[in-house]
C-alpha cells in the first residue's frame, strides 16, 4: 500500500531533494486561523504537514509548543474539531501528507478504534505519538497499520544500535530522528552528529529519516537536510506565530503570513541542499 | 467485588509492568533505554542480599525503624468503638514515610553510579527526603516544585535548600504537583545520561510504582509483626490517605492476600465531589499520563483537570495505578475526605493525642472517625500517620485566622 507519505518521498527523491516538514499546533490561536495557517503551508513550500493535537501536559514538549497547545485548549480546540480540521484541510489538497502529532490520551479517551477510522477517513496519512513506546504497540501502532496509517516512530541518540531495531519494528512513513536529548526548542545537536546518526539508522533501515528539534533558521534547516531526508521545524514556527497575535493573545491580520513567510524562507534552505547520500 | 479475583493480589505487575488493565510504560523513546536499565539494575539488587542488609541498616540507624505502632486511647475512648491504633510513620527522621522509598531508590541509584538525582514534590516531603539523603551520600539534588507549592510549603523549601538541594519553582500549567512531575520529566529527558529521577508516589512508568511499592511495604511488614506483638492476631483493618498512595501502598500490600483484613484509602474530596477536588478514583476514569495508565481527573477530550485539596501533597489529578487495579477489583475500598474534615481531624488528634497529623494523614483520621464508631470494641483498626503536621501549622494558621473574622 502506498501512502501519501511514500508517494512524497518518492516524488522528492525524483527531485534530488530532502523534505520539508512543518509543525504547527492545532487550533491555535483559534480553530478558523489554524486552518487557515495550515492551507497556506504547501504553497510556502512544506512537503509534509504536522499537526500536533493539543494536550494539557505534553512532557516532552518545550514551553513554546505548551504554550501553543493550552492557547488552542483556551481557543475551545478538541481532537474531534482537530480531525474537522484535517478534513476542512482536504478539501483543497488531496496529496500533501498530513501526520497528526500528540499524547495517547486524548486518543485514548476518544476511543482508539473510532479515533483510527475517524482519522483516516478525515484524511490524516500518520500519526507520531511521543508517550508510546514500542513495548506499547499493542496500544494504537499496530491498530493504526492495520487501519492503513503509518505509525511514525521516534529514534534518539539513546536509542542504541541494539534497541533500533524493536524501534524501527513496527514503524513506516518514516523515522523522525530526535537530534537531541531533550525537550522540543533546545538547543541543536551538530550536523555532524546529525549525520553520523542517520547514516547509523540507515543501516538499519530503508525508510526516509526525517531529523527535528532545534532546528530555527534557514541555513540550520539546510544543514540538515543535507544529511538527512528531512528537516523538521516546529519551535520556530510557533514562536513566529506567538510573536504575531495582539496583547489578548488573539490572531491578527499579520498572523497568517508571519507563519507562511517563515515557511517559505526556511524551504529555501532545505531546497538549497544536496539530496541526501542513501 | 469482582467475580473473577486472582489468586493473589501481591504478584503484580507482570513482566511488562502491567497491574489488570493499569501500569504500563508510556513515555518518550528518549526515557525508554534507560528505564529498562533502571529495570534491571532494581532486580538485580533485589537479588542480592547485601542491598537488603545494607538498606536495613540504614533503616534502623539513620531512618529511625521501625516506626512505632502506637495504641491511641484517647482517640479510641472518644469514638467508642475500633481499638485505634496509629502506625508512627511521622516519627521517621525527615517527618513522614517518603524517607523509605528514597532511601532505597538513592541506593539503586549509588549502584547505577548516577550522580545526580531529580526530584518532584507537592507538599514538600519527597523533596526533604530526597534533599537528605542526597545530602548524606554527597550526591546532586534538583527539587520541582510547583510555584504555588512552593509558596503554601516554605519551611520545606527552606530545608532543602538548607540541605544543599535545588528548588526549581514550577510555573507552568496549574503550577502544583503535576506540573512539577511534566518538569521533572523534561529535566529527565534532556540529562538522561548522568541523572535519576527519584519519583515521590507509587505511579510513573513501570518498574517504578512497583519499586516504590516495594521500599514502603517495611510500613505493612512491621505492621504485622507490631500488632502480633501487641494483640496475638492481625488487624481488622487498615485505613491511610491516598494522593499517589504510597504510604497507603506501604500498608496495604503486605495484608492483600488476608480476607479478614478490610482496606480502606481515602482519597481527597477537596470542597466535595461535584467540586474541586483531588479524587481521582471518585471523580475520574482511566486514562494516561506520566508513564502509566491509571485513574485520572480529565474532561471529555481528555484534558487533564485541576486536582484541588488543602493538602499539598495530595493535590495530583492521577493515583498509582495499582490503586486503581485494587479499586476495580474491589479489594481495596476508596473513600474520600473533604478539606474541612480534614482540618477538623487535625484539630481532633492534635488535641486528644498531642500528635498534630500532616493535612495529607488527617484525611485517612477523618474517616476514622466515621468507621470506628461503627465497629465492636474487640475491632483492631490501624491508620496510617504518614507524616508529621509541623509543615502544615503556618498555612493552617492562616486558615483559622481567615475562619475567625
Amino acid at each position: 500500500m502506498t501512502t501519501r507519505i511514500d508517494a512524497r518521498f518518492a516524488e522528492l527523491a525524483k527531485q534530488g531533494r530532502s523534505a520539508f516538514v512543518t509543525f504547527l499546533m492545532a487550533g491555535d490561536p483559534d480553530p478558523k486561523t489554524s486552518l487557515d495557517i495550515i492551507k497556506a503551508l504547501p504553497k510556502a513550500g512544506a512537503d509534509i504537514i504536522e499537526i500536533g493535537m493539543p494536550f494539557t501536559d505534553p512532557m516532552a514538549d518545550g514551553p513554546s509548543i505548551q504554550a501553543a497547545g493550552l492557547r488552542a485548549l483556551k481557543g475551545g480546540m478538541t481532537l474531534r474539531k482537530t480531525l474537522e480540521m484535517v478534513r476542512g484541510f482536504r478539501k483543497e489538497d488531496d496529496t500533501t501528507p498530513l501526520v497528526l502529532m500528540g499524547y495517547y490520551n486524548p486518543i485514548y479517551i476518544y476511543g482508539v478504534d473510532k479515533f483510527l477510522a475517524d482519522a483516516k477517513v478525515a484524511g490524516v496519512d500518520g500519526l507520531i505519538i511521543v508517550d508510546l513506546p514500542p513495548e506499547e504497540d499493542d496500544e494504537l501502532c499496530i491498530p493504526a497499520l492495520k487501519a492503513g496509517l503509518n505509525f511514525i516512530r521516534l529514534a534518539t541518540p539513546t536509542t542504541d544500535d541494539k534497541r533500533l531495531p524493536a524501534v524501527l519494528a513496527n514503524t513506516s512513513g518514516f523515522v523522525y530522528y530526535v537530534s537531541i536529548t531533550g525537550i522540543t526548542g533546545a538547543a541543536a545537536a551538530d550536523s555532524k552528529a546529525v549525520g553520523d546518526a542517520v547514516a547509523r539508522i540507515k543501516r538499519h533501515t530503508k525508510l526516509p529519516v526525517c531529523v527535528g528539534f532545534g532546528i530555527r533558521t534557514p541555513q540550520a534547516a539546510r544543514a540538515i537536510a543535507e544529511k538527512a531526508n528531512g528537516a523538521v521545524v516546529g519551535t520556530a514556527l510557533v514562536d513566529a506565530l506567538r510573536d504575531s497575535l495582539d496583547t489578548k493573545g488573539q490572531a491578527t491580520t499579520k498572523t497568517v503570513a508571519a507563519v507562511a513567510d517563515l515557511v517559505a524562507s526556511l524551504a529555501q534552505g532545505v531546497r538549497g541542499a544536496k539530496q541526501a547520500a542513501e | 467485588m469482582n467475580p473473577n479475583l486472582p489468586n493473589s493480589f501481591r504478584t503484580g505487575p507482570d513482566e511488562r509492568g502491567h497491574f489488570g488493565n493499569f501500569g504500563g510504560r508510556f513515555v518518550a523513546e528518549t526515557l525508554m533505554p534507560l528505564i529498562l536499565d533502571l529495570e534491571k539494575a532494581y532486580a538485580a539488587a533485589k537479588a542480592d542480599p547485601s542491598f537488603q542488609t545494607e538498606m536495613n541498616g540504614y533503616l534502623k540507624d539513620y531512618v529511625g525503624r521501625p516506626s512505632p505502632l502506637y495504641f491511641a486511647e484517647r482517640l479510641t475512648e472518644h469514638l467508642g468503638g475500633a481499638k485505634i491504633y496509629l502506625k508512627r510513620e511521622e516519627l521517621n527522621h525527615t517527618g513522614s514515610h517518603k524517607v523509605n522509598n528514597v532511601l532505597g531508590q538513592i541506593m539503586v541509584a549509588r549502584r547505577m553510579g548516577k550522580k545526580r538525582i531529580i526530584a518532584e514534590t507537592g507538599a514538600g516531603q519527597h523533596g526533604v527526603a530526597t534533599a537528605t539523603l542526597c545530602a548524606r551520600f554527597g550526591l546532586e539534588c534538583v527539587v520541582y516544585m510547583g510555584a504555588v507549592d512552593v509558596a503554601r510549603q516554605a519551611p520545606n523549601v527552606f530545608r532543602m535548600e538548607m540541605l544543599g538541594a535545588k528548588v526549581v519553582p514550577v510555573q507552568s500549567g496549574t503550577r502544583t504537583l503535576k506540573d512539577a512531575m511534566n518538569e521533572a520529566l523534561r529535566d529527565w529527558v534532556t540529562n538522561v545520561h548522568n541523572t535519576f529521577y527519584c519519583i515521590g508516589t507509587v505511579a510513573g512508568p513501570h518498574p517504578y510504582p512497583m519499586m516504590v511499592r516495594d521500599f514502603q511495604s517495611v510500613i505493612g511488614e512491621e505492621t504485622r509483626k507490631q500488632m502480633q506483638e501487641a494483640e496475638g492476631r492481625l488487624p481488622d483493618s487498615l485505613v491511610a490517605c491516598i494522593g499517589g498512595g504510597s504510604n497507603a501502598m506501604g500498608l496495604f500490600h503486605p495484608f492483600l492476600d488476608d480476607p479478614s483484613v478490610e482496606i480502606f484509602g481515602v482519597e481527597a474530596a477537596g470542597h466535595g465531589l461535584t467540586q474541586l477536588h483531588a479524587a481521582s478514583i471518585a471523580g475520574g476514569r482511566a486514562g494516561v499520563l506520566h508513564g502509566n495508565r491509571t485513574y485520572l481527573l480529565m474532561d471529555d477530550d481528555g484534558q487533564i483537570q485541576d486536582a484541588h485539596s488543602i493538602s499539598a501533597g495530595l493535590d495530583y489529578p492521577g493515583i498509582g495505578p495499582e490503586h486503581s487495579w485494587l479499586h476495580e477489583t474491589g479489594r481495596v475500598t476508596y473513600l474520600s475526605a473533604t478539606d474541612d474534615e480534614a482540618l477538623a481531624a487535625f484539630m481532633l488528634l492534635s488535641r486528644l493525642e498531642g500528635i498534630p497529623p500532616a493535612l495529607e494523614s488527617a484525611h485517612a483520621i477523618a474517616k476514622v472517625t466515621e468507621l470506628a464508631p461503627k465497629r465492636p470494641k474487640d475491632h483492631l483498626m490501624v491508620v496510617n500517620l504518614s507524616g508529621r503536621g509541623d509543615k502544615d501549622i503556618p498555612q493552617i494558621t492562616e486558615i483559622l485566622k481567615g475562619k475567625k473574622q
